[in-house]
């Protein structure tokens, strides 16, 4: 609601009441008054907008109209909130058959356009303001039915509703004691922006003659008197226009802003202030991915992504492991060059074959990452374009990044459909997504990053949303394209079970750094950190006490902006000593190939 | 099975369409023959009038007539000018048409590039300087009704400026007046549509995967979200054009255009009964015509909104 347009809008709305209510007593004299001498006149000091015919102040006529044209606009609201309530209730109290015609009826009703059947019930109604008023009533109405059968639906499935219906409680008394008084907020904050329709519909009606007919007058009919002098005195018919545009947006802005004041959230404000950078480690030569301090910064100071450090070599898999909110999937956008906005990625380089990707010129850096970057998504539905052919999505790589023709990337994009043992690929290729297994549209994604030489795989969680067997198929994938490739994946995964098989190496992270790095095949014997050991205690195995309840880590990971001078894990770890909470403890040589953050560490 | 089951709706659709024209003259209070003619017209001429009309028989009779009138194409006859309804529709029908389809196409055209153009421009929270003026913009830009619109722009481009015609519909230059007063708000409202379901399209994994690919933005924008934000679009598209051959009727008035809708508004007016009912029938019709095939076309294009109803 305080948006500039909604101020505006109440504004508007309140200069219009305060117009519609001290308007007649003070102009109504002025408005009626005729003076044949002044018939006709254009724009003179005397009538800043003339006069018509009998010589009346156009004016003083717009100014006192205003009561009149909103008190219709109000009663042609009020029938059609009326009659839309009651078609849009009368679905969940009818018996179902009955219930669905309605509901067919007012679907048939929106889509017909509501002039026809205002014009429809003016002429039933007979010429004039009650036929008008009527005929914008009913127009509204099912507009107004189908948001208030909405509505009603969302509140039908809701616990207490159902509560009530197996109590007993009748049709009719659910949608009056719990549904009206749910959907009542709503549906009144839409009446304001119904008012500002219905009086525009109404100037439209008066405008065509079929409305308020003389010797009343509201502003449509003022248009309509105004409209023939248009030639030689504009004024005279833009007069009413501005009032009724006036009106109609200070209705409109208003309402708009009511509507959206229930669901709007703020955008955080503020600057991103500058990432530090500290000093770069050696580099390793023999790696494909290494990150130095990597850092990801939101504006306010909230920094999800703090120092991080990886290095993958050829044909490892790399797990990252962490809750929700850890920073691990945000590490590994970071890597790829794909933080969303308005985040601002920090820190050392990242080097892809030895190359620092981020120094790179744009094009080349678009080239190098467009073709051995591969992506993998947990939801293979939604990282495949639904309206595009799966063929088509795979070939534009080879089109866009390597120069191929279409028929060749075609052929190529058939090919990795084939690759990843999708069976018919020439047939699966001119098919869309929809007509693709889970499974089969997990290969097709992995296939796309196979179009290129892929040099970094980041698979995000691609296995959660499949099946078991399917997901074991999938991961046998990956573990053998990774290899033929001797590329770095990163395995980005809350399933430790998963990733203690999977991959080849572990990072584990928690509030945005890197607490512990070691082996997988240590992972269930060898973890030193704390958060580490309690991930691990938390997957049941068949060795698992079934009567006991999951092993769970108490206490919530601090959010990026309230991580302090400590151990972020303090709080939530058995082991926690004052200078946990007072000293971060640095990520240190624990052995082999094993890193830790952890002062107590054993 | 969709396309049949659709069509049986366009079907019934139509017969309620009939039930309505035929009710609107028996629903009218009095003796509507009497209403048209006048209090002083002779009682000989009223009864042969009411006899010519069928409107002594049953009800049912009546309606029977009715309908099997329409459907050999006989819409009756004007009370005041004898002419045949059916060709009345014939002579205005194409300039309402030509006006509805001149001004779908100029939203669609102006609307879309608009809409997708401010959605890229405010994605995830991006130039909210824009987001307001947009939204502020096109809000009220819908806001103001294309009769208005129509005013105004005959005030500024034939009375002021005198550049075009104010009225009437003579070559291709009459056109441009109205086809923008009827354009200026679909097209603001497609816009609207079209940056909300583009913002939430840029949304989804598919085009992080398409950026992932590093494929060219326009490539991302126009190749794959502009498709699936269009569905939607399509959609509006079809209703609109509904609506515009009915909003039309005001803008005919305001130019003097020969269309369907001002013969409808004379014929109110006049209580021209016969006239008022035909060209009502008409226009339900072609919107019920032109829903039905959006939701067909609807079909072809995106089989899965199909599944998605049934």
């Amino acid at each position: 609601m305080r948006t500039p347009s909604g101020l505006a809008g109440a504004a508007i709305v309140a200069l219009m009441l305060v117009l519609a209510v001290v308007g007649p007593p003070i102009w109504g004299d002025r408005a009626e008054l005729i003076d044949p001498v002044a018939a006709l006149q254009g724009v003179s000091a005397a009538h800043p907008l003339g006069t018509d015919n009998l010589g009346r102040d156009i004016l003083a006529r717009v100014l006192v109209a205003a009561r009149l044209s909103l008190l219709l606009a109000a009663l042609a609201t009020a029938i059609g909130a009326a009659i839309g309530v009651v078609l849009g209730t009368l679905p969940s109290v009818l018996p179902r058959r009955l219930g669905r015609l309605v509901s067919s009826t007012v679907s048939a009703l929106v889509a017909f356009p509501g002039l026809l059947l205002a014009m429809f019930t003016a002429v039933v109604a007979g010429l004039g303001a009650r036929g008008a008023v009527l005929g914008i009533g009913v127009a509204l109405a099912p507009a107004f039915a189908r948001l208030t059968q909405t509505l009603a639906a969302s509140i039908a499935g809701s616990d207490f509703v159902a509560a009530a219906r197996m109590l007993g409680v009748s049709k009719a008394t659910i949608v009056r004691r719990h549904v009206l008084p749910n959907i009542a907020e709503p549906l009144i904050l839409n009446l304001t922006v119904m008012i500002g329709a219905s009086l525009v519909g109404l100037a439209g009606m008066s405008f065509l003659g079929l409305g308020v007919q003389a010797p009343g007058y509201d502003w449509g009919r003022l248009l309509f008197d105004g409209f023939a002098r248009i030639y030689v005195n504009p004024m005279v018919a833009l007069g009413p226009a501005f009032m009724v545009v006036l009106a109609g947006l200070g209705f409109n802005l208003m309402g708009e802003a009511l509507a959206k004041s229930a669901t709007r959230s703020t955008v955080p404000k503020g600057a991103a202030p500058a990432a530090p950078a500290p000093e770069a480690g050696e580099a390793d030569p023999e790696a494909v991915l290494e990150v130095r301090n990597l850092t990801v910064t939101f504006p306010g100071g909230v920094t999800p992504v703090r120092e991080v450090s990886l290095t993958v070599g050829p044909g490892e898999i790399v797990g990252l492991v962490g809750e929700s909110g850890s920073g691990k999937s945000l590490t590994a956008y970071a890597v790829g060059g794909l933080v969303p906005y308005p985040g601002v990625v920090g820190g050392g380089p990242v080097l892809l074959d030895g190359q620092d990707v981020h120094a790179l010129p744009a094009t080349e850096r678009r080239k190098l990452l467009g073709t051995s970057l591969a992506m993998v998504f947990q939801d293979p539905m939604a990282s495949l374009n639904p309206a595009l052919k799966v063929g088509g999505q795979l070939a534009e790589v080879a089109t866009v990044h390597q120069g191929a023709t279409r028929a060749e990337a075609w052929q190529r994009a058939v090919d990795r459909l084939g690759h990843v043992r999708i069976s018919e690929p020439a047939r699966r290729a001119r098919q869309h997504p929809h007509q693709l297994s889970g499974g089969m549209r997990q290969r097709a994604v992995i296939a796309m990053g196979l179009m290129g030489v892929p040099r970094l795989i980041i698979a995000d969680e691609p296995t959660t949303g499949l099946d078991v067997t399917v997901q074991r198929e999938i991961l046998r994938l990956l573990r053998e394209v990774t290899e033929e490739s001797a590329a770095a994946t990163l395995f980005i995964s809350h399933d430790m079970a998963v990733v203690g098989s999977l991959c080849d190496r572990v990072v584990v992270m928690y509030a945005g750094r890197v607490v512990e790095e070691l082996p997988a095949d240590r992972l269930v014997s060898g973890a030193a950190h704390p958060y580490t050991r309690a991930l691990v205690a938390s997957v049941p195995d068949m060795s698992a006490d079934r009567s006991l309840p999951l092993a769970s880590i108490p206490g919530r990971q601090p959010g990026p902006a309230e991580v302090g001078e400590g151990c972020a894990f303090a709080e939530r770890c058995a082991l926690s000593t004052d200078r946990c909470t007072a000293t971060r403890p640095p990520l240190e040589e624990h052995g082999k190939a094993h890193r830790v953050a952890c002062w107590e560490a054993s | 099975m969709f396309v049949l089951r659709r069509l049986l709706r366009f079907a019934a659709g139509l017969a309620a369409l009939m039930a309505a024209t035929f009710a609107m003259i028996h629903l009218i209070p009095g003796d509507p023959v009497r209403a048209a003619l006048g209090p002083q017209a002779p009682p000989d001429l009223i009864a042969a009038r009411r006899a010519a009309l069928g409107l002594d028989d049953s009800l049912v009779r009546q309606f029977l007539d009715y309908v099997g009138g329409v459907l050999a194409g006989d819409f009756g006859t004007s009370f005041l000018s004898g002419e045949p309804v059916g060709q009345i529709v014939m002579d205005r029908l194409p300039n309402t048409l030509s006006l509805a389809v001149l001004a779908t196409l100029v939203s669609l055209l102006v609307g879309v590039p608009l809409g997708l153009w401010a959605a890229i421009r405010t994605e995830n929270g991006r130039n909210r300087g824009t987001e307001v003026g947009f939204t502020t913009g096109t809000g009220a830009a819908v806001a103001v009704p294309e009769f208005l619109y129509s005013i105004a722009l005959v005030v500024v481009f034939a009375v002021v400026l005198g550049w075009l015609p104010p009225a009437g519909k003579a070559g291709a230059l009459s056109y441009l007046l109205p086809v923008a007063a009827l354009s200026i708000g679909p097209a603001a409202l497609i816009a609207r549509l079209v940056r909300a379901e583009t913002a939430r399209e840029l949304g989804k994994d598919y085009v992080r995967l398409a950026r992932a690919k590093r494929l060219p933005a326009a490539r991302v924008h126009l190749g794959h979200v502009l498709p699936n934000a269009l569905t939607a679009t399509l959609t509006t598209g079809g209703l609109l054009l509904g609506g515009l051959i009915a909003g039309s009727v005001l803008v005919e008035s305001v130019f003097a255009w020969p269309g369907l809708g001002m013969r409808m508004t004379e014929a109110i007016t006049q209580k021209d009964f016969p006239v008022a009912q035909g060209v009502i029938l008409v226009y339900g019709a072609i919107v019920l015509v032109v829903n039905t095939a959006v939701d067909l076309a609807l079909a072809v294009l995106d089989p899965k909104s199909t599944i998605k109803e049934s």
